[in-house]
């Protein structure tokens, strides 16, 4: 089994314990970041996913709102609070409507696809904005999860939820890298290169792009049900396009790389916004624009391709030095 | 009886309304194929611009009349200054690149714009109301409706019909289609593709503008408007069929007349609708209801 591990994976799995100790280690705004940016880093990491195979979802928010909903809903209406509970049916309110949206999108491209996806989602925001039973655009709140019965309190409560995002996020992170190393996975980027050779080598890249699509929808939905968790609210603006926007943004920065770079640029991106903000509350969406121009313009892979290069250097290196 | 008359003159208005903030976006995609989203940004300095303009002009005491010829003087003065800025100072080292990663760098220019509007003139909503009442009001079947309302009808079909003039039957406008059919075949026959595509952009920006800028005396200005609008103005010109004129009329008239008709038969559904059918056109006929389909390249 561990011989299958790639490195990607082992540091995952290593590195869940070590975010479970942070989280008694670190002041408690650090850690309320990072369980934030769990939940919106999964939202990116579906975004990464369609962008491997050359698709830009400018609509990701509906399945992260789609995810945050359910979850708000069944505590607001059925009482439920259970947190596996409330991140199961968040993961099949997402995966249901994914697939029947996939069927529509999986035909589109290019802009197209982002034109659409952008749409869906903001035929939610306008539904969303208007229903006045969950609270219009002010939305509503959610209670504060329970774990099989347990409903611990105070300090205590924090945490159960801190290690209780902790853990799916990673058990999902590496479902997505599993998934990325395999036939289907790499079908993906050959899509983006070029879809009719894929068809002519026999696969269905429809059928290739609707899984993807799925699979991308269930992570932000789970990663929709974590991030409403954690601010105990839910309201429309989560599948407006320009919180979409920042998902796309995320994933530009930090490239398609590795699975766990949209994690890591969310996190930061977190912790840049709450200085940006603060020192100049007008210039913080400044600062992501020229950022993201600058990053397409001299590093059309993302952040992550700085480290892969020198990575790369190292070895380079090394073999030269074992040579002389 | 009532509900149709007032449907018709909204649906109208909106239509005009429309049209004239998403043209632009229409006609640099038309002739870039560049999907831009910094249109909204173009949306929002105009509509700053020209509140702002609008609002010192008054202070001075001098009559509304002239604040007419403020509206389209801030309007092409955003259109000159940022349209020349972003096209020269970025989008020309992009020519060439994906489409989908042109959108992602209008979007990186529109966030920019964003912080442009907020550094200039504050976070505060400015209001400039007095040029669409000073034309007065005029009853129509029992219901007010401004002068202003009709003025703006007006300017959208002089605006349609110039544009078409200019592209139909000039030298310049004719040029440009061969522009539009084939890129690198009409810079080897001489034509200066570089100063067609910068001209292009800057129309592009001040139609923008001049969108935001007649809006500006009918709603109070504030942050975000640049954002809602070009969803509006991606549904307007992905209904017609992206980079055509005529697109953008017939989606103006669509997106227009189901706004209206929601909003006096069932007001929730107002913004559900626009989306439900831009998603819906989108589903049945991606390249829009009148375009034809590319052809699929290999």
């Amino acid at each position: 089994m561990t011989k299958n591990l790639d490195r990607t994976e082992k540091g995952l799995i290593i590195s869940l314990p070590v975010l479970i100790a942070l989280g008694f280690i670190l002041p408690e705004w650090i850690v309320n970041y990072i369980q934030v940016s769990l939940g919106t880093g999964l939202v990116a990491l579906g975004v990464m996913l369609q962008m491997r195979a050359g698709l830009v979802s400018f609509g990701q928010g509906l399945y992260f709102c789609i995810g945050g909903y359910a979850a708000g809903m069944a505590g607001k209406f059925l009482g439920v609070s259970d947190i596996f509970v409330l991140v199961a049916l968040g993961l099949f309110a997402s995966v249901t409507v994914a697939f029947f949206a996939g069927f529509l999108l999986r035909r589109y491209r290019e802009i197209f696809f982002a034109m659409l996806s952008l749409a869906l989602s903001m035929i939610l925001f306008g539904l969303l904005s208007k229903l006045e039973v969950l609270g219009s655009t002010d939305g509503f709140n959610l209670p504060s999860a329970t774990y099989l019965g347990w409903a611990p309190e105070g300090d205590t409560a924090k945490y159960a939820l801190y290690v209780a995002t902790c853990i799916p996020t990673i058990i999902c992170t590496i479902l997505l890298n599993r998934y990325l190393r395999g036939p289907m996975g790499y079908v993906g980027e050959a899509i983006r290169e070029n879809e009719l050779r894929v068809e002519y080598l026999g696969t269905s890249a429809h059928r290739a792009v609707h899984i993807k699509y799925i699979i991308a929808a269930a992570v932000s939905g789970i990663g929709g049900v974590l991030w409403a968790l954690a601010l105990g609210h839910v309201d429309p603006e989560m599948t407006n396009w320009t919180t979409s926007g920042q998902f796309v943004f995320v994933s530009i920065l930090s490239g398609t790389g590795n699975i766990v770079a949209p994690l890591f640029g969310t996190f930061i991106l977190e912790i840049v916004r709450v200085y940006a903000v603060e020192a100049s509350p007008n210039t913080w969406q400044m600062i992501l624009g020229t950022l993201m121009l600058l990053t397409i313009i001299f590093l059309p892979k993302g952040l992550w391709s700085l480290i892969q290069k020198k990575k790369a250097a190292i070895s380079t290196q090394k073999m030269a030095g074992s040579e002389s | 009886m009532l509900t149709a008359i007032a449907i018709a003159v909204d649906g109208l208005g909106f239509a005009a309304w429309l049209f004239l903030s998403s043209v632009g976006l229409t006609l640099i995609y038309g002739v870039m194929r560049i999907l831009n989203i910094a249109h909204g940004g173009f949306y929002a300095l105009g509509a700053y611009s020209s509140a702002w303009a609008i609002g010192l002009y008054l202070q001075t005491g001098s009559t509304v009349a002239f604040t007419y010829l403020l509206i389209p003087l801030s309007a092409i003065a955003v259109g000159i200054i940022a349209g020349l800025l972003i096209e020269r100072g970025v989008l020309r080292f992009m020519y060439g690149r994906d489409e989908v990663l042109m959108v992602l760098v209008t979007y990186a220019i529109f966030l920019i714009l964003e912080d442009v509007t907020k550094i200039i003139w504050g976070t505060e909503s400015l209001v400039a109301y007095q040029p669409a009442y000073y034309l007065g009001n005029i009853d129509i079947a029992g219901i007010p409706y401004t002068v202003y309302k009709f003025a703006l009808i007006g300017l959208a079909i002089a605006c349609a019909a110039v544009l078409w003039w200019g592209l139909n039957r000039t030298r310049t406008g004719k040029l440009l289609l061969v522009v539009i059919e084939d890129r690198e075949i009409s810079s080897a026959l001489g034509i200066n593709v570089t100063l067609f595509f910068t001209v292009t952009f800057i129309i592009g920006a001040t139609l923008g503008a001049l969108g935001g800028a007649v809006t500006a005396p009918q709603i109070s200005v504030v942050p975000g408007i640049g954002a809602e609008i070009i969803v509006m103005a991606f549904a307007v010109i992905v209904i017609g069929g992206m980079g055509s004129i005529g697109g953008a009329i017939i989606g103006a008239l669509f997106v227009g007349f189901a706004r209206a008709i929601s909003v006096h038969l069932y007001p929730a559904a107002e913004l559900f609708s626009i989306y439900l059918v831009m998603a819906a056109v989108l589903a049945v006929k991606p390249y829009g209801l009148f375009a034809l389909s590319e052809r699929r390249k290999i």
